[in-house]
């Protein structure tokens, strides 16, 4: 009743092939996006920016990175937290060596940066596959945590070998540094999130998304139809490394403003990271969207309902957020194992046939 | 009619306007994790000393302290997330407990206009009140204490360390790595040589480092550790038996609870002291009869009387003696953060003043300018006695070295001002 069909007739081809094509869909995007763009930013306050919103946005970007690497091509990645130090730390070296240069073509050539990098350590992905992949990308992970953490030309030889954002602006808006406003801070985020996930939507429909989904469903009968693996384990290595960057240089420079490696970027964050698009789909954008607001939003959520509402103390208060989330990715799992994407895709199947299933 | 609806609407007013007064303090704590170890026992005592006032002189100047709790994890992003939610609520100042965390304040305090006192740990370098108007690090910082702890072994060497092995076992992160300046600035003084070995978040892996020390056999250990590392490392230490008297701890690798799980191999480790030990203090009635018998102790109440629980304590105290002196200074007894700041740039703690507050002997007596938010940055020096389970003090105050400390607050903070354009302040 809901998804109604009935009456959206396409006339042409790119009508009939665009990203949604039932016309309630598209309207629901474009009335999300509204929101997004219109109505948040007047709303937003340092708290909704700082705790939820702002590292909200930057997970769906990392999420998305991830999706692409393990979710569309089958590599299955622990390295994310070290690709988002090398975005990071390549954001940092460029914001001070340049510092007339838009912090906006910055995190663009961070992304860059982490691409190239993201191909070098993809490279073995030619020899091996699943776990063992995975343990070839958590050598990336601590060999470039180590990085950074060794050689202090990477955080300007400061003496406690942390890095923190100069101030930057974006016409002539501060988006970076501590007079940051929180509307300015969300809506960056934000033109970052909406560029990625439009360019990583038209990516997977087009040739290259194809020959990512036949490396992951089969490499051997991808290579006899034609696709050749080398190119295609590759570019997912470095269009999902290119997000990743733009997530960890944004991470720093916006969302935390200073950053300790080891910390910041270590191995739990590549398994967050990973929990994300596995809880909310792999294979999937909206997915990658759903994921990170589930590990982000649900721990703030239960934390102020907790402590606040309910004045647990908080000890208790944040061992039981780990035994409510952990109980909810196991039901989740166990009742839809494709994730929250999937559990979508089946309610808005039910919804079209409401009120008459049969 | 007319006088019902009057009394209904002043009724309504009644209600809308705000509560009593009250003194927003925050504890950002933490009591999970990896660092719940040491972070309970701070977390405690600062929940104590405030409920102490609370119930014994009904606040400050009459004010009652309201303290809001929020657990951090020891983590920079759980950090950022409980400062945006508890600065809505009036908090006069932060204290995190972090030094990962500080340097996340630092700007954003700042520009925020609240005051933060990270007590001997964050920035060290934010001593300098000319560079950083609301960092405050009194009563000492880190490279005091590098400085104290090599004084230390000048004292034991008569004066002479050339030539002598100095290893430093610190926390890879910004908090282990701050002595490191002062103390390839000392070496270079007195002629030691130093190495280096970094242990990662959390700690619990040390055996590589400790194989090194036993190969390498330097003289001296000294270490920066927190949290389940100084556990680790003082077992791995009298594991290769190297000679615990040798092995000094900053004030964060010093309590009983880093010391106890080793049993009797920690006898004879060494520590440095912020504040004396121990429970041997007039306070301690004061707590008895109006928190622990009352049951308003916080968390389990098994930490009373350990050196972190004097930690926390201290950290009170000095917070609540600003907001004294806040009140005094403005002569109101609700206070803005930005006159707390006023209040903590005028502290001036006295021996007298301790005693008053039931701590006669307890801390330093420093006092805060403009210029100097790092107080007096001394410390003593204390040995663990595993057979008695108490921490004995071994050394009266020790001063660090002035003349290497402050060229290197001078230069960092400069650096720093240079940076973020920020005018000196004090002239």
């Amino acid at each position: 009743m809901i998804y109604r069909e009935a009456g959206d007739f396409s006339t042409t081809y790119e009508a009939d092939s665009q990203t949604f094509p039932i016309k309630f869909d598209r309207y629901r995007y474009y009335l999300v996006l509204a929101i997004a763009f219109g109505v948040i930013p007047f709303l937003v306050n340092d708290y909704w920016a700082n705790a939820v919103l702002v590292p909200f946005l930057i997970y769906a970007i990392a999420a998305i990175g991830l999706n692409i690497l393990t979710g569309y091509c089958g590599q299955v990645s622990l390295g994310t937290g070290g690709f988002m130090a090398v975005g990071a730390y390549a954001a940092y070296k460029l914001m001070t060596a340049f510092p007339d240069v838009s912090i906006i073509i910055h995190v663009l050539l961070a992304g860059g940066i982490t691409a190239g990098v993201g191909v070098l350590f993809g490279l073995p992905s030619l020899r091996i596959k699943g776990f063992y992949l995975a343990v070839a990308t958590l050598a990336a992970q601590f060999f470039l945590v180590w990085l950074f953490n060794r050689v202090p030309w990477f955080y300007n030889h400061s003496a406690s070998g942390q890095i923190s954002a100069p101030e930057r602006t974006v016409i002539g808006i501060p988006v970076t540094g501590p007079n940051t406003e929180a509307w300015a801070q969300y809506l960056i985020c934000l033109v970052f999130v909406f560029a990625c996930a439009w360019l990583a939507r038209n990516l997977t429909r087009g040739k290259l998304g194809r020959t990512w989904m036949a490396i992951r469903d089969m490499d051997i009968a991808a290579e006899i139809i034609g696709v050749n693996p080398l190119a295609a384990k590759l570019s997912a290595f470095a269009v999902s490394s290119f997000f990743i960057g733009i997530a960890g240089a944004l991470f720093f420079a916006v969302y935390l403003g200073a950053v300790e490696v080891g910390e910041v970027f270590g191995i739990q964050k590549s398994f967050l990271v990973l929990f994300m698009i596995i809880i909310g789909g792999l294979g999937s954008i909206f997915g990658s969207f759903a994921g990170a607001a589930f590990l982000v939003l649900l721990p703030v959520l239960l934390k102020n309902i907790l402590v606040g509402s309910l004045g647990w103390s908080t000890d208790l208060a944040a061992h039981f957020e780990f035994v409510i989330v952990g109980a909810m990715i196991i039901a989740f799992l166990i009742m839809e194992p494709h994730g929250l994407a999937q559990l979508w895709r089946v309610a808005k199947e039910k919804l079209r046939l409401w009120p008459f299933p049969h | 009619m007319r006088l019902r609806l009057a009394s209904l609407a002043l009724a309504g007013i009644m209600a809308a306007a705000p509560a009593m007064a009250e003194l927003v303090v925050t504890s950002l704590s933490y009591r999970t994790g990896a660092y719940a170890a040491n972070g309970i026992p701070v977390a405690d005592g600062f929940a104590d000393y405030l409920t102490l006032l609370n119930e014994r002189d009904g606040g400050i100047g009459g004010v009652p302290i309201k303290m809001i709790e929020c657990e951090t994890g020891y983590n920079t992003e759980k950090g950022v997330e409980c400062y945006e939610a508890t600065k809505g609520e009036g908090a006069l100042v932060y204290s995190p407990l972090s030094t990962g965390i500080t340097y996340q304040l630092i700007p954003k305090a700042s520009a925020d206009g609240i005051p933060v006192h990270s007590m001997g740990y964050g920035r060290t370098s934010a001593a300098n009140g000319k560079v950083f108007e609301w960092i405050f690090n009194y009563p000492a910082t880190y490279w005091d204490g590098a400085s104290i702890a090599i004084k230390h072994i000048l004292d034991l060497n008569g004066g002479d360390i050339k030539g002598k092995k100095i290893a430093l076992v610190y926390h890879n992160s910004a908090y282990g790595k701050e002595p490191i300046r002062t103390l390839e600035e000392l070496a270079k003084k007195h002629g030691y040589e130093l190495s280096l070995l970094p242990v990662d978040h959390p700690g619990q892996e040390q055996k590589s480092q400790w194989l090194q020390i036993r190969r390498e056999k330097p003289d001296y250990v000294l270490m920066w550790g927190w949290g389940v590392m100084n556990q680790v490392a003082i077992q791995e230490a009298a594991n290769i038996r190297f000679p615990m008297e040798n092995f000094i701890g900053v004030w964060w690798s010093g309590s009983e609870n880093d010391t106890l799980p080793a049993g009797a191999g920690a006898d004879g480790y060494k520590a440095l002291a912020l504040a004396n030990p121990g429970s041997d203090y007039p306070i301690y009635a004061d707590l008895k009869k109006y928190v622990y018998d009352a049951g308003k102790a916080a968390g389990a109440g098994d930490q009373i009387g350990y050196v972190l629980y004097n930690r926390g304590m201290y950290q009170a105290l000095l917070t609540t003696e600003a907001i004294r002196k806040a009140q005094e200074i403005h002569g109101t007894k609700d206070i803005t953060p930005a006159m707390m700041r006023d209040g903590m740039e005028a502290l001036n703690i006295t021996q007298d003043r301790m005693g008053e507050l039931g701590l006669p002997d307890f801390g330093p007596a420093f006092e805060v300018s403009c210029e100097n938010h790092g107080g007096s940055g001394v410390a003593k020096i204390q040995q663990w006695d595993a057979n008695a389970k108490t921490w004995n003090l071994i050394t009266d105050w020790i001063a660090a070295d002035r003349s290497v400390v402050d060229p290197l607050i001078e230069e960092d903070s400069m650096a720093y001002a240079k940076e973020n354009n920020i005018q000196l302040r004090c002239n």
